[in-house]
């Protein structure tokens, strides 16, 4: 008894300690005493990724629908906030091959307030798609939301009075702390986890499982697969507000439907139904699309040009590794599992080759 | 508008139907028995667009030996996604087969910018097909006359195949039923391999009457057709040839007449094949053809 709540508290300070440790890093960070604009827009964007891998394995992890319209509901999210947060004296110079239209011309809005609405506004018309779609066998609605990111972008190029068509906006006010970004993603997060852990979660992850023995204990299918899906809607909304507010210039061309499947990428690598799993990915995946870089840049080793890296090399490695990943790696780095100091300790064991019973009975050293 | 311009419209609507429904076929036999989106297939046309650039550009072969080229290259590398991506997954979530689908879709997507550059190449110029003909005053090119009659002879030679053939006999007993199908002695693996020579050999035949018509060559050219020929199967009933060649008849048809009829919509034009998807999973979700599914448990 003694070992093990001696243990429990050497976990629970230790996870303070990181919790601690990783708020001074941010703040550190965000203050300019370490890094630079490079690391913090990795990091930003990372966070950014977070929000909506996360919403999208819970949506194509936790419930099993196959959903692909995330850069579309990012879209959506991105020129909300693009449309009503950029200060109305600049939007003349903005618009100026077609005037924006006198209904929004005037409304400025907070930074948060037109985050929420873009959310909002994403859920929507998730659920106006998923009303049709998710009545029947939801096989239909990986085409039906990979068909409506790319309406949505034909949408907002052809809307130009409001979206400004293919110029897109600029000089969106941008992000003046990290704060932002990784504030929304640990709210954002939060709420997802506690979603998974609450009753519409166990009802999800049945989903998944079997739809048919789900049905049959009396649960509405229709309902919480439109709940998950539309929930996934606003959280890849307010990614996409997020997106617009770091990068301060959307346009239409951004949200190329390639764009999910970065995030399909994510959720395969750390896990279909794992949100640490997730959030790892997340990071991963978005300092990899960066530092592989180096891959689209001509590469002379001894005075030798090798001729395979240029322009275009990084997205094969990428696509390529998808494919592995599926093929041969399932269950990504955590399966269905989540992050816990069991798995660590676990991990600890295997590398030092102890047998696991020896190492519990000596307690306390992790 | 006059007569001459609907009739013109008309003609056009029936052969981007027609290539529709040659790429429709592919995606609807592959549903049929796998029960996958075959999210590739797009890129499978795209890859054979691409090699016929190569085959009669790069090595200037003659168009007809070009074709058949094509055609068995196309085959190939259909049957090789098949077996290297989707046959290790035969036993795995469904959920996994489509997203290794997707893998392959976007790797063919970046393999095609990375070796061949995001821009666009001139689709070669087959002077049978290109040449204009002229029809009681409306001008049309050629291959817009024999897309449909080719599409409709090979519909013929899909359903003798599927109907009359022992192995078209064992496409139909494993997309009834997967496993009882195999318990019964069908070599499942043989099977699904002809289903993606017959859905590549088609795509292959779609690619270079598209070429035809439209004389450029992209590495995402495939994306458009791949999503709306899949809509254009689920209208047609998906797993029914017949109806997938119907479907793309009517979504082709309504494209080209949203052009004519109501030119504002013009930039809307893609986005009808959605709408088309949406009424059709109210109204009819089996689709016009199909047969009504019921799950078991």
């Amino acid at each position: 008894m003694m070992i093990n709540n001696n243990r429990k508290l050497m976990r629970r300070s230790l996870t303070v300690l990181i919790i601690i440790a990783f708020a001074s890093i941010i703040i550190l960070l965000d203050t300019k005493t370490i890094g630079d604009n490079y690391v913090r827009r990795i990091l930003n964007l990372g966070a950014i990724y977070a929000i909506v891998s996360v919403s999208m394995n819970l949506v194509n992890g936790f419930t099993g629908l196959f959903s692909l319209g995330q850069a579309g509901f990012m879209a959506i999210g991105a020129f909300t906030v693009a449309v009503f947060t950029v200060p109305v004296e600049l939007r003349e110079a903005i618009f100026y091959i077609v005037p924006q239209n006198p209904l929004v011309a005037n409304i400025e809005l907070p930074f948060f307030v037109a985050l929420i609405l873009g959310g909002l506004l994403a859920a929507l018309v998730s659920i106006l798609i998923g009303m049709p779609v998710l009545r029947l066998k939801s096989d239909y609605l990986a085409i039906a939301t990979l068909g409506f990111s790319e309406i949505i972008r034909i949408i907002f190029t052809n809307m130009k009075t409001i979206t400004n068509g293919a110029l897109g906006i600029n000089r969106i006010p941008g992000i003046p702390t990290m704060w932002i970004t990784f504030g929304v993603a640990i709210v954002s997060i939060i709420f997802i986890v506690l979603l998974i852990n609450s009753s519409y979660g166990r009802a999800f992850k049945a989903i998944r499982e079997d739809d048919i023995a789900a049905e049959a204990m009396g649960i509405n299918l229709f309902k919480h697969k439109v709940i998950s899906f539309a929930i996934g809607a606003f959280f890849a909304g307010i990614g996409g507000g997020l997106l617009a507010s770091l990068l301060g210039t959307v346009d239409p061309k951004q949200f190329y439907f390639t764009m999910t499947y970065n995030f399909l990428l994510i959720i395969v690598l750390g896990g279909m139904g794992s949100v640490s799993g997730t959030i790892i990915g997340s990071f991963v995946v978005t300092a990899g699309l960066e530092y592989l870089r180096i891959f689209d840049e001509p590469l002379t080793v001894l005075g030798v040009n090798i001729p395979i890296f240029r322009a275009g090399f990084r997205m094969v490695i990428f696509s390529f590794l998808l494919m592995i990943l599926v093929l041969f790696f399932r269950q990504g780095i955590m399966g269905q599992k989540e992050l816990s100091w069991d798995m660590i300790e676990g991990w600890f064991k295997r590398r030092k080759g102890l047998p696991k019973k020896g190492k519990v009975d000596k307690g306390g050293t992790i | 508008m006059s007569f001459e311009t609907f009739m013109q419209q008309l003609a056009n609507g029936i052969s981007i139907g027609s290539l529709y429904a040659l790429i429709a076929i592919g995606y609807t036999m592959v549903y049929g028995i796998l029960r996958l989106i075959n999210f590739a297939h797009g890129d499978i046309f795209m890859m054979a667009a691409y090699f016929m650039v190569f085959s009669m550009i790069n090595f200037s072969l003659p168009w007809y030996i070009a074709i058949v080229l094509v055609i068995i290259s196309t085959v190939i590398l259909g049957v090789v996604i098949e077996r290297i991506a989707y046959k290790p997954l035969r036993d795995a979530p469904r959920m996994s087969i489509m997203i290794s689908a997707i893998g392959v879709s976007f790797f063919l997507e970046n393999l095609a910018t990375y070796l061949f550059t995001g821009v666009p190449k001139g689709f070669p110029d087959i002077p049978f097909l290109t040449q204009a003909a002229n029809i009681g005053g409306i001008s049309l090119s050629v291959a817009t006359i024999v897309t449909p009659i080719i599409t409709i002879i090979l519909l013929l030679c899909v359903l003798f195949i599927t109907n009359k053939t022992k192995i078209g006999m064992a496409m139909r007993a494993v997309s009834k039923d997967y496993e009882t199908a195999r318990l019964m002695g069908i070599k499942i693996n043989r099977v699904i391999s002809t289903t993606f020579v017959i859905g590549s050999a088609l795509a292959a035949v779609g690619a270079v009457l598209w070429g035809a018509k439209y004389p450029s060559v992209m590495p995402l050219m495939g994306v458009m057709p791949g999503l709306k020929c899949f809509v254009a199967a689920v209208l047609g009933g998906i797993g029914n040839t017949t109806g997938a060649v119907i479907g793309g008849f009517i979504l082709g048809m309504g494209e080209m007449m949203i052009v004519a009829f109501l030119p504002l919509l013009t930039g809307y034009r893609d986005a009808f094949a959605f709408i088309v998807l949406i009424i059709v999973l109210i109204v009819k979700p089996t689709g016009l053809l199909g047969e009504k599914v019921t799950d078991k448990v």
